[in-house]
């Protein structure tokens, strides 16, 4: 079976999507690269692909028509995107890494999200925002972060955060294919990491989370990158006779609470991996529906396995410290797993 | 009413005496011994993470940054070794911060994309295009408003022209007549892309005019000239004159980041910027302000020395304490 890197599933989405349908467009900061030179110097041409190379190809492809570098002003085409596609584009905007998002906020909260809900929901905004994100790179504070929770925080903007080559490609079509807003967050340390890709074109539907593993004695939600780490925990835990079972919900807005639910109610435990700070985070919007929702079905308290309430450090040995690891994920598990239940709700002082 | 624009004076300017000359010397050998060092270190991966080298735009840091004030502020962007080595930052401390080590000047917090000492007024080194600019508005803001007669420093690149917070940077610093000179490296590149393909207006100094700020173009390959500018620019911040917005054509060696292949740079051109370079051109003409060739070489051979043990000493320092991860986010 052919395996494909995250990347270059990301760049086959594209490419298959921009061959089947002329509508789509790709607008970002050296997406193609070397513009200004490849005129008079040719090997100038789709010098870079963005930064991660995510892109290359396109350009030369595809041509300047539709693969467009602009200029560094994030605001300017994430704005654009947003004509662009209330214009009948579909426009896919690559954001270098979504610490800049910052920069250009304006226009996705307040714009991209709201155009449709305040004027009574006669437009769409088919757009795509594709962004990297993540720690562990050593790329320091602004250039580490996930964000996940404050796009999915915003009510009409849609959150996608695959974990694996097989999602990515499916998922990227899917959201192309949206009618709504998108913002698609690649992870840097996932790119180079292969799994099964299928060549034909495919999508996976938003809101449908993956049972990656499965457990009976304590459901662990992974969120992107976290999917993997707590895969190796669930190894380490399945070596000390502990089943369990891991979830990546792919998409964050909307969120598969169902498939949640039913793995808490069946295992009775839950653990939430996020890298992201802890504080009104993915981990506490998921906590928050097991103590609404499954509250009588919890045998122990939730717990969540985050980055700390710091931004990410530069030094590797701190940055390591930072985030989630295997062991403290384990150490999670294992105090849901060796929780003492209570018998009663009162408070009983010696 | 539009505002007038306040010309900038041309205030004679006197030639650096033997002990100045020695100074940019000194901090232009040091810097690109440094910016050889960390090419060296990054292809051997001795040093992790973004590294961004300021090789070929030494006359810029060096031409700005000796004339300030010990107490004047700046600030800087994630291609900040230069400015830091300008600054006299320890080479330790710089060092230190590039391998995230305790010794490093933010503790290892920040890496070589942050390298700023904030005792001695560097506010930031920026991770963000054009983040720098607006902040060092403020400070200049409140020198007026203080009476402290600081000014502000804030250096940026040719891209950051693209950015909102730049207008708008700008446009605050003229309306209040903050004594800040924006300082742009106009590299040719914002990233992979070139000036010919982003810059419309042609010159980034076209793009200051609207906002009634004065501005200077000058050879950012040439110290002595870039020293000029800044003496004027300094006269008029400080004497309450408004902002100045330099902009110095200069021309990046390295890559956007160690380890851009730059199969974007046409070998020409290459080989033209690398003609002007910096420190032979400022050779030439040492022997003008009292340096002999002899007093060059000691003070080189001085630098290659310093860089190589403040790299030795990163090397062998300690990594922070762990629970350095959750220090310093808040003061109190």
């Amino acid at each position: 079976m052919r395996e494909l890197t995250i990347k270059d599933a990301i760049n086959e989405a594209l490419y298959q999507e921009m061959e089947l349908d002329e509508r789509v467009i790709l607008f970002g900061e050296d997406i193609g690269g070397g513009a200004g030179r490849d005129e008079d110097y040719p090997e100038a041409a789709d010098a870079w692909g963005g930064p991660f190379g995510v892109t290359h190809g396109l350009q030369t492809k595809f041509g300047r028509r539709r693969v467009i570098d602009t200029a560094l002003g994030e605001t300017g085409f994430i704005g654009a995107s947003i004509g662009a596609a209330v214009a009948g584009l579909r426009p896919v905007a690559e954001i270098m890494y979504v610490d800049f998002l910052g920069t250009s906020f304006d226009q996705l909260l307040n714009q991209a999200a709201k155009l449709r809900y305040v004027y009574g929901g006669k437009m769409s905004v088919p757009m795509v925002v594709r962004t990297v994100a993540g720690a562990g790179f050593r790329a320091a504070a602004e250039h580490s972060q996930t964000l996940y929770s404050i796009f999915t925080h915003i009510p009409g903007l849609k959150v996608v955060a695959p974990s694996n080559a097989y999602d990515a490609k499916g998922l990227l079509i899917e959201a192309i294919r949206d009618p709504d807003p998108v913002v698609f967050i690649e992870h840097k340390r996932l790119y180079m990491r292969k799994t099964h890709v299928p060549e034909e074109s495919y999508t996976i539907p938003f809101g449908q989370a993956a049972i990656v593993r499965e457990g009976t004695d304590v459901t662990i939600v992974g969120v992107q990158k976290m999917v993997h780490t707590a895969l190796d925990a669930a190894d380490a835990l399945n070596e000390v006779g502990v089943s369990a079972e891991v979830i990546d919900p792919r998409t964050y807005s909307p969120l598969d609470t169902d498939t949640i639910l039913a793995s808490v109610a069946k295992t009775g435990r839950l653990v939430i991996v996020d890298e992201s700070h802890p504080r009104c985070s993915l981990a506490t919007d998921i906590s928050a529906l097991a103590a609404e929702h499954a509250f009588d079905r919890l045998l122990a308290p939730v717990k969540m396995v985050t980055g700390a309430h710091a931004p990410v450090p530069f030094s590797p040995p701190l940055e390591d410290h930072y985030l989630p690891s295997t062991e403290r994920i384990v150490e999670a598990v294992m105090a849901t797993v060796n929780h003492q239940g209570r018998t009663s709700n009162t408070v009983v002082t010696a | 009413m539009a505002r007038e624009l306040r010309e900038i004076e041309q205030i004679a300017v006197a030639p650096p005496d033997v002990d100045e000359a020695a100074g940019l010397w000194r901090r232009m050998v040091r810097i690109r011994e440094f910016e050889t060092r960390v090419t060296n270190i990054s292809e051997t991966k001795e040093a992790e993470g973004y590294l961004h080298t300021y090789a070929g735009e030494e006359a810029v840091a060096c031409g700005v940054i000796p004339l300030l004030r010990s107490d004047d502020w700046i600030t800087s962007t994630y291609r900040n070794h230069g400015h830091a080595i300008a600054r006299d930052v320890p080479l330790e401390g710089i060092a230190g911060e590039l391998f995230g080590k305790e010794t490093g000047v933010c503790g290892g917090k920040g890496g070589s994309m942050h390298v700023a000492d904030q005792d001695l007024g560097m506010i930031g080194a920026m991770g963000i295009v054009a983040a720098g600019l607006p902040i060092a508005a403020g400070a200049a803001f409140a020198s007026n408003y203080l009476g402290d007669d600081k000014v502000a420093v804030s250096f940026f690149g040719d891209g950051a022209v693209h950015q909102g917070a730049w207008h708008e940077a700008l446009e605050f610093a003229a309306l209040f007549s903050c004594p800040v000179i924006f300082v742009c490296e106009n590299n040719l590149y914002a990233e992979s892309t070139a000036v010919d393909y982003h810059l419309l207006a042609g010159t980034v100094s076209a793009m200051a005019g609207p906002y009634r700020i004065p501005t200077i173009e000058v050879d950012g390959m040439d110290v002595l000239a870039v020293r000029e500018a800044m003496t004027r620019a300094l006269h008029h911040a400080r004497s309450g004159a408004g902002p100045v917005l330099i902009e110095a054509m200069t021309y990046r060696y390295g890559g956007q980041f160690e380890g851009d292949l730059q199969t974007y740079k046409p070998p020409a051109e290459v080989a033209y910027w690398r003609s002007k370079d910096p420190l032979p051109a400022f050779r030439k003409r040492a022997a003008e302000f009292g340096l002999s060739s002899e007093e060059l070489d000691t003070i080189e051979n001085t630098a290659r020395d310093e860089v190589a043990q403040a790299f030795a000493h990163a090397s062998a320092a300690k990594w922070p304490s762990l629970d350095a991860v959750t220090t310093d986010v808040y003061t109190k």
